[in-house]
């Protein structure tokens, strides 16, 4: 069940974004094929190894047909009884081509199996380099977890790409080129019609198959949608439909969503059932109009027994190459669309750029300044930051209030060089931000961003990426800093206890608090913390805000947070609304006054009895 | 039934269809070689005419099984995914939320509305390959036995050898194909972890190294699954070898015959092109097998889900009705409740009494316990150990559903149903009339907000189209207490989530609904807290009495829930410093 918690945070988390540009805006006029090209691109070194799959492929097909066409040639030639040395070759041939078939197979499928993967490095590291400057600022996708999930899968679909999609069209031009090369030799109108059927099989029976499944697809995609919504409901709700008896009202809502789709499915198996009734006609009809040729230039005499038999032979093995090829077409259709999704990321523009000659950071203590900051998700669109001032001297704690959407997270991804600015100034010692390279503005500002990752590794491993020589006393007592002491403690494992994937064998407290005890760890002379409280339950929250005011106490700190408990510990409270600064003060100060500070702090207080 | 039913009709159509592609196979092999034998001894195409169009005919009508046979078989698996999805559905709700809630969200619905339909391949393309498999071998052997029972021979000996080779093979590589299946899924789950925590990786400075990182690791997988796709693909190559040399041990043999004369030309074409159509179906069904594993791991999953017991105590249809609530003691006596995987028990030998009419708050630490006892009182978990008396009664054996009857529950967030307020409302009591769930809303405060929707009490509650506040949620749920109107009430910090203004509306409509009836309240430690009546502190799983309305602070002349009352200080200044 999603909490409501986690909805409101989703509905921040998006809200920014509402204006924010899509990549692909960044080359509408790209064609529909292109992304496909460029994910060959990436795969442009490993062409030869590719060659080498296919040229396998080729071989074992080529072997199938040789196999059957020198056994046609091997009994028209017995049946006209010559000396057996004139059929010795033919023996040997039959004998080697069952062999080399199965032998090159195998080799085909390593060697796709391994170029695939080997793609995939490519790739994978390729997309890296662009989601590092991306990231998180310049990409949706890192604002939801579920089209970040796709874009990996996207990634991984590469090698499926390569396997289904790319090397059995490349095995069988060749293997079907040599086979109509063989039958032109023998019967030239006869190789035509060979041609056009392996043409038809390979090119127009996937292409119609695709595009009559298509719609049946489409039509079945919004009842999908339904049954899962009702189906989701109701076992979302399965404690206040078991504890209202209603079990069966919400199951009738998923079984009648379910009776359409299966509908629908019934309905599209015909256009299903075509494509494959199709590639059976197109190689019954070929070799039937190769035979028709075939005997008709027999009885004018012009074709032998023998050259008549490997003929027919050959048109009816040869289709063995097109069989893969609808299996090829729905993996490219596929494979397009992750493509798309994959071109849209390398091609999206990066939120900020590392200056020619960056300046060297300042040696001493420094101050880190905004003057009237202006942000805009993209040019031309509204102020998601508008003229923001603040100082973060060493030593001063400001706190960051505001409704969601206020552009809280906006200011700290300025400081944090995720973003550049569309006005103003950020300083950091007296020199723009932007003046510094991005790697070293992180290396002194730092700490939690909003929903910290906690990697799938040991509790030691996630703190000792802040600081890598971290002895294990440092980070035993980095964890008590944050109130963890007692809990690693109690660890059998200890600090090498997994948390498991994304951290889901930890508490959402003991995450927070794993993420802020990293934060300090790396110790920079700005800690940002942005929302450390969030998904947590009441009595963790307060627990956790009053713990990091503790912590925090003496350094240069941002806090983001929709708790207001404690503040009365920061130097300055700002208080944001749409993307401007409507307040600022202490706490005694915003308190007492008559603005919004004072009707927030209002709101989490009880009722006057 | 009547699916499974339909979905046999449309299995027996595939098989026969299969059928009847396995005699056009041999009847195109007996024309092509006729027409090729034919050809040779110098007959033209006006001679061969009546077979050329008999050809054609059959290449036709194979064309048209082929597809018919798709066509059956994918309808069939319409009516089996059907079905499946329809007792999945049944029988994950009916598991009940505790099981539920151990699921992976999402995982269920994705696995019924999606993962089922990977079941299209083994229906649509295994299955009839496997009909195939079966008939066409036979057909083709007693084919060549009779035109030629030496080649007949040699097939019947070759034959057995591809699944007696396939079974032996794939003894051997399913380990490895299991292994590098499960290298992919870590290789996979490493770089999802890596891209998700990139924001995290750029704070630290860690990004660019990670790009190394993530190519030797690609690269290090790489290499183990290719080690083990060597041994995994020799299992095709066996069959695919065994195949083509059984070809190829015809076509020399059938020719030495036919050049001795032992054998004529028409036989030896025929045995020739029947040969390889014995082994194919085997090698395909093998390759649809792997093609259709997805589906079958689905189902797989659904079956082990339709397989899973409702837990003993949970769902006892058809046992005694509950004895009525008003007049019956509730006794807790050294109940204990385990989750699985949790290795200490929730409740540790809870002993509790809850006399009709009484009113009991009970407090404590997040995860203490507190949920899980309201949780066994609706019947949603089965105490692992201990005993729960209704009256003389033993709880776990009477009918959950009629039990529930008299049992309402207020949680912190109810679920709301994308269905009419009126039908919301109206969760508990399906027939219930118009003006009883309007005055249930009215009673509930929710009746005000109801009448400005859209639609008014037809307004449908879709999230996606209209948001409802937490307050006015809150209020829908109150409102289906007040259409059912049972004896014993479970409120599960019902106010928790809400803003001051909501908290107290509902705090004044819990007011008027608990009345005489039994009250048990979970809270959080300064939550609200019921009036008079006893609040018991619950911490790890065991239950200690914090006296008589102890905690119920200054509104003890008002029986109800209260947010307000019980948190201290209300000052601002007081209120400036934590206040725990």
């Amino acid at each position: 069940m999603t909490s409501t918690g986690e909805r409101a945070n989703a509905a921040e988390s998006g809200r920014p974004e509402r204006g924010a540009p899509g990549p692909a805006t960044a080359r509408p006029g790209a064609s529909r094929t292109a992304p496909l090209l460029s994910l060959l691109r990436l795969a442009r070194p490993l062409r030869s190894r590719l060659l080498i799959a296919a040229a396998a492929g080729a071989m074992a097909t080529g072997c199938g047909v040789g196999l059957l066409a020198t056994s046609g040639f091997l009994l028209a030639r017995a049946s006209q009884h010559p000396d057996i040395a004139a059929l010795s070759v033919a023996v040997v041939a039959v004998r080697g081509l069952s062999i080399g078939r199965a032998g090159f197979r195998y080799a085909e499928r390593l060697a796709a199996h391994d170029v695939a993967f080997r793609v995939l490095a490519q790739v994978r590291v390729a997309i890296w380099r662009r989601l590092d400057t991306l990231a998180p600022a310049g990409l949706p996708a890192f604002r939801s977890g579920d089209l970040l999930t796709r874009l990996v899968s996207d990634v991984d679909a590469t090698q499926d790409l390569f396997i289904r999609g790319i090397t059995p069209p490349l095995a069988a031009a060749l293997a079907g080129s040599a086979a109509v090369a063989a039958c032109l030799a023998l019967l030239s109108p006869a190789g035509l019609v060979l041609a056009a059927g392996l043409l038809a099989g390979a090119v127009l029976v996937p292409v119609l198959a695709l595009s009559a499944v298509r719609a049946p697809a489409r039509r079945a995609a919004p009842a999908r949608g339904q049954f899962s919504a009702a189906l989701n409901d109701a076992l979302a709700g399965a404690a206040d439909l078991h504890a209202f008896g209603a079990q069966d009202v919400a199951l009738g809502r998923a079984e009648a969503a379910n009776r359409e789709l299966a509908g629908l499915a019934a309905r599209s198996a015909a256009a299903s059932g075509l494509g494959t009734g199709l590639a059976s006609l197109t190689a019954g009809l070929t070799l039937w109009g190769v035979l028709l040729l075939g005997v008709a230039a027999a009885g004018s005499g012009s074709l032998s027994r023998v050259p008549l038999a490997v003929l027919t032979l050959t048109a009816l093995a040869s289709f063995e190459a097109v069989t893969a090829l609808p299996a090829a077409a729905v993996q490219l259709s596929h494979s397009r669309r992750s493509a798309g999704r994959i071109a849209e990321v390398m091609d999206a523009r990066g939120p900020v750029t590392d200056p020619p000659e960056p300046r060297q950071l300042p040696a001493g203590e420094f101050t880190v300044s905004l003057r009237g900051a202006q942000v805009r998700y993209r040019p031309g669109g509204p102020l998601a930051v508008d003229g923001v001032s603040l100082d973060l001297p060493p030593g001063r704690r400001i706190a960051l209030v505001g409704p969601n959407g206020a552009g809280k997270s906006t200011v700290a991804a300025i400081l944090l060089r995720f973003r550049d600015l569309a006005g103003g100034s950020a300083t950091l010692g007296g020199h723009e931000l932007a003046s510094y390279r991005a790697d070293d503005v992180r290396s002194v500002i730092g700490g939690c961003p909003q929903d910290p990752h906690v990697f799938d590794a040991t509790i030691a491993e996630n703190l000792r990426l802040a600081r890598p020589a971290a002895s294990c006393a440092e980070l035993t007592d980095v964890l008590a800093r944050v109130g963890l002491r007692d809990w690693i403690g109690s660890l059998p494992d200890g600090l090498d206890t997994q948390v498991g994937p994304s951290g889901a064998a930890v508490s959402g407290g003991q995450r927070q608090r794993i993420a802020l005890a990293r934060a300090l760890l790396a110790d920079p002379a700005v800690l940002i913390l942005d929302e450390p409280t969030a998904h947590l339950d009441p009595d963790g929250r307060r627990s956790l805000a009053t713990d990091l005011l503790t912590v925090t106490a003496g350094r240069a700190v941002l806090l983001i947070t929709h708790d207001l408990d404690g503040l009365d510990q920061v130097d300055e409270i700002v208080v944001m609304d749409r993307g401007r600064v409507v307040e600022r003060g202490t706490h005694e100060k915003l308190a007492a006054g008559d603005g919004q500070y004072q009707r927030m702090w209002r709101s989490t207080l009880p009722m006057p009895a | 039934m009547a699916a499974s039913g339909q979905a046999r009709g449309y299995l027996i159509v595939t098989a026969l269809l299969g059928l009847v592609v396995t005699g056009l196979i041999l009847a195109q092999a007996g024309l092509l070689a006729h027409v090729l034998a034919s050809a040779a001894s110098g007959r033209g195409a006006a001679a061969l005419h009546g077979s050329l169009v008999a050809l054609l005919a059959v290449v036709v009508g194979r064309a048209a099984a082929v597809q018919a046979g798709e066509v059956a078989a994918l309808r069939g698996a319409a009516a089996v995914k059907e079905r499946l999805r329809s007792r999945l559905a049944r029988h994950a709700l009916h598991l009940g939320p505790a099981w539920l809630g151990r699921q992976r969200p999402g995982e269920l619905t994705a696995l019924a509305a999606g993962g089922l339909d990977s079941l299209d391949p083994y229906f649509a393309r295994y299955l009839p390959q496997l009909i195939l498999a079966v008939a066409v071998p036979a057909a083709v052997l007693a084919t060549v036995t009779s035109a030629d029972w030496i080649s007949g021979l040699i097939i019947a000996v070759t034959l057995p050898l591809i699944p007696l080779f396939a079974a032996l093979a794939g003894l051997q590589t399913k380990a490895q194909t299991r292994r590098s299946w499960q290298l992919l899924a870590r290789l996979s789950g490493h770089f999802l972890d890596v891209v998700q925590g990139l924001p995290t990786l750029k704070v630290f400075g860690r990004a660019a190294a990670q790009e190394r990182l993530i190519a030797e690791v690609t690269d290090e997988y790489r290499a183990s699954v290719m080690a083990t796709l060597r041994i995994a693909f020799l299992s095709a190559l066996v069959l695919e070898l065994s195949a083509s040399l059984a070809t190829a041990l015809v076509a020399v043999e059938v020719g030495l015959r036919l050049l001795y004369g032992h054998l004529d030309y028409p036989t030896a074409l025929l045995v020739l092109l029947v040969t390889p159509e014995a082994y194919l179906p085997l090698r395909n069904a093998s390759a649809q097998f792997h093609a259709s594993a997805d589906g079958i791991t689905a189902a797989g999953r659904v079956f082990e889900i339709l397989d899973t017991d409702v837990p003993r105590g949970l769902a006892v249809p058809g046992r005694p009705a509950a004895p009525d609530l008003r007049s019956q003691t509730i006794i807790f006596n050294g109940v204990s409740v385990a989750y699985p995987g949790r290795p200490r028990p929730v409740i540790d030998h809870l002993d509790l009494t809850i006399s009709p009419g009484e009113r009991i708050t009970l407090t404590g630490p997040n995860g203490a316990g507190k949920s899980t006892i309201l949780a066994v009182l609706l019947r949603f978990v089965a105490p692992a150990g201990g005993s729960i008396k209704v009256g003389t009664a033993d709880l776990t054996a009477m009918a959950a559903d009629l039990w529930r009857g008299q049992v309402g529950w207020l949680p912190q967030r109810p679920a709301l149903f994308p269905w009419s307020a009126a039908e919301n409302i109206a969760l508990g009591e399906p027939g219930a009339p118009r003006a009883a769930v309007e005055r249930a809303a009215t009673l509930a405060g929710a009746a005000e907000f109801i009448s400005e929707l859209p639609d008014g009490y037809d307004t449908v509650l879709d999230e996606r189209a209209l948001r409802l506040s937490a307050g006015q949620r809150q209020k829908i749920a109150l409102a289906r207490l007040f259409l059912r109107q049972t004896p014993l009430l479970l409120l599960d910090e019902p106010t928790a989530h809400l803003d001051p203004a909501s908290a107290a509306e509902v705090d004044a409509a819990l007011g008027s609904l608990t009345g005489e009836r039994t009250v048990i309240l979970v809270t959080h430690r300064d939550g609200p807290v019921l009036g008079p009546g006893r609040t018991l502190v619950v911490r790890d799983g065991a239950v200690t009495e914090a006296g008589h309305g102890a905690l119920s602070g200054a509104r003890t002349d008002q029986p109800t829930a209260s947010a307000v009352a019980a948190r201290p200080g209300t000052a601002p200044s007081a209120a400036a410093a934590p206040a725990i």
